[in-house]
């Protein structure tokens, strides 16, 4: 139950988020879809990576998003702009999924009995397999990052002379 | 608590995949198109996750953590492109670099 419950939400905020108009919206709709989305990762038995899904996605990757739209917005219009996130009808979607998805956790932490489904991955054995077999992936992923930082400085450095 | 068929929950996946792909057809903003990528990255962590958690498996995880990276560097770039864009063009359509040409 709770799972499809969390499905749906996911499905309907991420319906949303991609017809939006304002970017800013969207973020928020796109904000509630993973935190269902965390929330099924919960249920179906792995606490590990839910708890990863709302540190880095909705945490870091969500904050990167916003950071980039605050800095496109530079301009006399951004003022009205920010005005007009302020009003109550922005809010109100994202409020009542949100709300539902609180009530859902609230209701698998307070129920008796486990409240994921399935059997439970355990978090221990999947650090102790993250680091054996396949350190080989977690090397090359760490390469990845790099690239990808440098990337990001290349590309952002503003080169006088040039734009 | 009943077990979650693997099914419906590949099913809540594909749903996912298939919204963030229709996003990336459908939105000509750069920055659209970047949040619907991570809607279809999330959606395959998802089919994966799901799938590991039905035999009780630890790679499903795993090859999240993966995709995880994977994204983290991929909106890290993405973005910083979006940027460039912006400065470059003044604008944030995907058509307004149709031409390829500086």
């Amino acid at each position: 139950m709770t799972f499809y419950t969390a499905a749906v939400i996911a499905i309907v905020a991420t319906a949303l988020a991609i017809s939006r108009k304002n970017a800013v919206h969207a973020l928020l709709y796109l904000l509630v879809s993973l935190l269902a989305v965390a929330l099924i990762f919960f249920v179906v038995g792995a606490p590990f990576v839910a708890a990863l899904e709302v540190i880095v996605y909705a945490g870091a990757i969500m904050v990167l998003f916003v950071f980039v739209m605050m800095l496109l917005n530079l301009g006399p219009h951004s003022i009205e702009q920010e005005r007009g996130w302020l009003t109550p009808r922005t809010w109100i979607g994202p409020l009542v999924l949100t709300v539902v998805l609180i009530g859902e956790l609230l209701y698998a932490v307070g129920s008796r009995g486990p409240a994921t489904t399935g059997p439970l991955v355990d978090s221990r054995q999947v650090g102790i397999d993250l680091f054996g077999p396949y350190a080989l992936g977690v090397e090359i992923a760490s390469m990845l990052l790099l690239s990808g930082l440098i990337g990001a400085y290349h590309l952002g450095r503003r080169r006088p002379g040039r734009s | 608590m009943a077990a979650v068929p693997l099914t419906h929950g590949l099913v809540v996946a594909g749903l996912l995949f298939g919204l963030g792909l229709l996003g990336v057809l459908v939105r000509r903003n750069v920055i659209f198109i970047l949040m619907s990528i991570e809607v279809m990255l999330n959606a395959a962590g998802l089919a994966f996750v799901v799938a590991g958690s039905r035999w009780g498996q630890t790679e499903g995880q795993i090859m999240f953590l993966f995709i995880l990276a994977m994204a983290a560097a991929e909106v890290a770039v993405g973005l910083a492109l979006a940027l460039q864009f912006y400065h470059r063009l003044g604008t944030l359509d995907a058509d307004g670099a149709a031409t390829l040409r500086g």
